[in-house]
């Protein structure tokens, strides 16, 4: 069982899938000779060449839809958006075009769309963004948002081999901060399943990418103050796995949100309706949620740090949750 | 008579021209009837531009039509059936009533792309079929529409970039139809020849009477061509006029009166009446035996689609996923060892051969010289070792390879800079106005010097 960042896994799904299938192409900006600016996609140039691997111009709508256009033919793009920040460029060709293709004329788009995103390293407000929610709210995408090297990998395999358009979210902190033994081999993650990392009696917290570690860290120290928290990790944001949510609920009868994304129409508010629709006689308590501000991600360490939820924010309101 | 195509063709040409209209025509009144669910969009008098373009494509070639291109559907082999169908919401059209208009397609069989309301994201999505298609080896030419208003969208200039980087083959049809909605081209675009714009993206750009049915196909095939033989795409912009209101709400009383009958006068049924009238194509007979044709066709899918039930409201919750309900394949017209190491392997560095700096030119221009070398194919990667070499692009006919300007196939068809958009002869020539103006211009600056030479 090799060790690897998830970057390290990231790179390894998309070499083993082009390997595997010659109708997996992929395009985007600087990913060929340069090797990506995150360096996800460096070697597969020279491996697979370039009508495989294509450098594009500056044009987000033109490489989502060139994607969309080579996927009508039976390829399975991979696009790749150097920031995922830089998704708001092609929002009308992903939310109207790609994602509505097969509800309203029956043509399948199979192709990702993957991108470094979120925030923790200092990138300013252009480059730090958590826009899934846009996406959640547009139904024919998929949206998965993986938190380990483990699942990186299994998940991008499944999104490659999905006949539907999934987007495909890399947080940046993660990508070299995280390292795991992944296995040797072929391998998939299912698309829509969530995991639960850390099993508990007391509450349940939900939360998913760099948040799902901070979530964790606060569970490690909760437990020394005697509050049992199970850890759900979502990987797929949609379709979402209300199972598996619900199941925690109905056993701790305490929720907790906790994400990195902004608080207004972020995806706590969806898993609470979720649970007053589904489980309201579980409840021995509100549904808690822990999230950035309602404000772009600002630049300063101090302004950013103030901006995102950490292990003492969520700690602190499981405390308060437990007391219920 | 057009050399190139048969008695046939040409009778096949009206025959779509003629069925579009009809279809059309029958639509105003089931608007009228309120059968039509949505909106209605006419394409009257621009019948010519999408039944001469697609006219111009092999079955294997892929489209895209907008909103005003029912005739271009026709021509690829959609039935009146489908675009009732669909006007009317029907559980029997392509979209089962999901959507309305020309907004459906049909990947295996026909190759057509649906459109959707926004406009100019076609381009992006044609030009990665067209990638696509040559990347899987299949030689196929793609073509979509845009209006004279779309092209002011970011997605048209992003599509045509890529498209153009790419050397894809793609051909565009500028629908210059004067309006966009109800603002006039000249408000939209201060360019008089919006194939002009062809120059900026450095690819082919050419301009075609729209009302001329055989000028449009014989542009477009020329721009199919082009694209078969892989010198990248094209930019054909046909002028024409839309005749009605956008969709029938609207009266289009904004529209000056004289620029209706100007272009009443150009008909573009009635012009390519008198020509198979005046090339013997055919007599009164055919005529009406044609005519008869569209009337049974028509009447008989009319009756089908009024016919037809709506959709089961369940239905509106169905199809957002493939769930296994479509298989993904590829049809590949090459072998894959190609595209899979070793074969597919470079050594991953950049060859530049244009430094970039501004080019030093002599006060004196030299005298006219094939365009200088510019920067070479998308991709220049160096090979470690031999590739397998891709089957040569047949050559042009002779004929045409006059008309082209030259160019290495390997190179972009960038014109050097100052040179004007090559252009084919269609309204281009010395009967064309800017033309007898610069000449004139041009006369009277001599006789000036002359005069002024005599005085002293």
């Amino acid at each position: 069982m090799p060790e690897a960042t998830m970057l390290e896994a990231i790179r390894q799904a998309l070499f083993e899938e082009m390997q595997r299938d010659a109708t997996v192409v992929t395009l985007g900006e600087d990913i060929g000779v340069y090797g990506g600016a995150f360096k996800a996609t460096e070697g597969l140039l020279e491996k697979f060449g370039p009508e495989r691997v294509i450098d594009t111009p500056i044009s987000e709508t033109a490489i989502v839809g060139a994607a969309c256009g080579m996927s009508y033919l039976g390829l399975r793009p991979i696009a790749e958006m150097q920031f995922i920040d830089f998704i708001a460029c092609c929002f009308n060709q992903v939310t109207n075009f790609v994602a509505k293709s097969h509800y309203l004329w029956g043509a399948p788009v199979p192709m990702v769309l993957r991108g470094p995103s979120g925030g923790g390293v200092h990138g300013g407000p252009f480059h730090s963004a958590n826009p899934e929610m846009y996406f959640v709210h547009t139904p024919g995408l998929k949206v998965v948002y993986p938190s380990t090297a483990h699942d990186a990998k299994g998940l991008l395999k499944s999104a490659v081999r999905d006949n539907n358009p999934v987007l495909f979210f890399e947080h940046k902190f993660l990508y070299r901060r995280v390292k795991e033994d992944i296995p040797e081999g072929d391998y998939t993650v299912p698309i829509g399943k969530a995991a639960v990392r850390r099993e508990g009696r007391d509450l349940t917290i939900v939360s998913y990418a760099a948040m799902a570690h901070a979530s964790l860290e606060a569970a490690a120290q909760l437990q020394t103050e005697g509050i049992d928290a199970e850890v759900i990790d979502l990987r797929t944001l949609l379709p979402l796995d209300r199972e598996t949510i619900l199941d925690s609920l109905r056993k701790t009868n305490k929720l907790l949100v906790v994400h990195e994304d902004t608080r207004t129409g972020g995806i706590a508010g969806e898993i609470a309706a979720l649970v007053c629709e589904a489980a309201f006689d579980h409840l021995d308590g509100p549904v808690a949620r822990v999230t950035a501000l309602d404000t772009p991600v600002p630049y300063a360490p101090p302004l950013e740090e103030y901006f995102l939820p950490n292990a003492e924010k969520v700690a602190a309101a499981a405390r308060e949750l437990a007391k219920y | 008579m057009s050399d190139t195509l048969t008695r046939e063709q040409h009778l096949d040409l009206y025959y779509y021209m003629q069925l579009n209209r009809q279809l059309e025509e029958r639509m105003v009144r089931l608007f009228r009837q309120n059968k039509i669910v949505g909106g209605l969009y006419s394409s009257l008098g621009q019948e010519a531009v999408s039944v001469g373009t697609a006219y111009a494509l092999d079955p294997r070639d892929w489209l895209a039509p907008m909103i005003r291109n029912i005739g271009a559907l026709l021509v690829k082999g959609f039935k009146p059936r489908d675009i009732f169908t669909q006007h009317m919401a029907k559980f029997t059209s392509p979209t089962q009533g999901k959507d309305g208009t020309s907004h459906f397609g049909d990947l295996k069989k026909l190759h057509v792309v649906s459109p959707i309301s926004m406009l100019g994201d076609l381009i992006p999505v044609m030009a990665g079929v067209a990638m696509g298609g040559r990347y899987l080896g299949q030689k196929i030419v793609a073509m979509t529409w845009i209006g004279d208003g779309g092209s002011s969208t970011g997605a048209f200039h992003e599509g045509m970039n890529l498209a153009a980087a790419q050397k894809a083959p793609l051909v565009v049809v500028l629908e210059n139809n004067q309006w966009a909605y109800s603002t006039p081209v000249a408000r939209q675009v201060p360019v008089r020849d919006l194939a002009d714009r062809a120059r900026a993206y450095g690819i082919r750009g050419m301009i075609a009477d729209g009302n001329d049915v055989l000028a449009v196909y014989t542009a477009a095939k020329e721009a199919v061509e082009q694209c078969r033989l892989g010198r990248g795409p094209v930019l054909l912009e046909v002028k024409t006029m839309r005749m009605k209101g956008h969709a029938q709400h609207d009266p289009a009383e904004y529209v000056p009166k004289e620029m209706f009958e100007y272009w009443k006068a150009r008909d573009p049924l009635a012009l390519y009446e008198k020509y198979l009238v005046a090339n013997n194509l055919w007599d009164a007979a055919k005529k009406s035996e044609i005519e008869a044709r569209i009337e049974r066709e028509l009447d008989a899918d009319q009756k089908f689609a009024e016919e037809s039930p709506l959709p089961p409201p369940e239905l509106a919750e169905q199809g957002v996923y493939c769930d296994g309900c479509h298989t993904i394949e590829a049809e590949w017209a090459r072998p894959q060892t190609e595209v899979v190491p070793p074969a597919s392997s470079v050594t991953p560095v950049w060859k530049v051969t244009d430094f970039g700096a501004v080019s030093l030119r002599p006060a004196t221009p030299p005298p006219p010289r094939p365009a200088p070398p510019r920067q070479g194919p998308p991709v220049h990667h160096h090979k470690p070792h031999q590739q397998p070499a891709r089957p040569a692009a047949s050559k042009p006919p002779a004929r045409q390879s006059e008309k082209l300007p030259e160019q290495d196939d390997a190179e972009p068809a960038a014109e050097a800079p100052g040179s004007p958009v090559p252009r084919v002869p269609f309204g281009r020539g010395p009967k064309d106005r800017a033309f007898r103006e610069e000449q004139q211009a041009a006369q009277k600056a001599r006789e000036h010097h002359h005069k002024r030479g005599r005085r002293r």
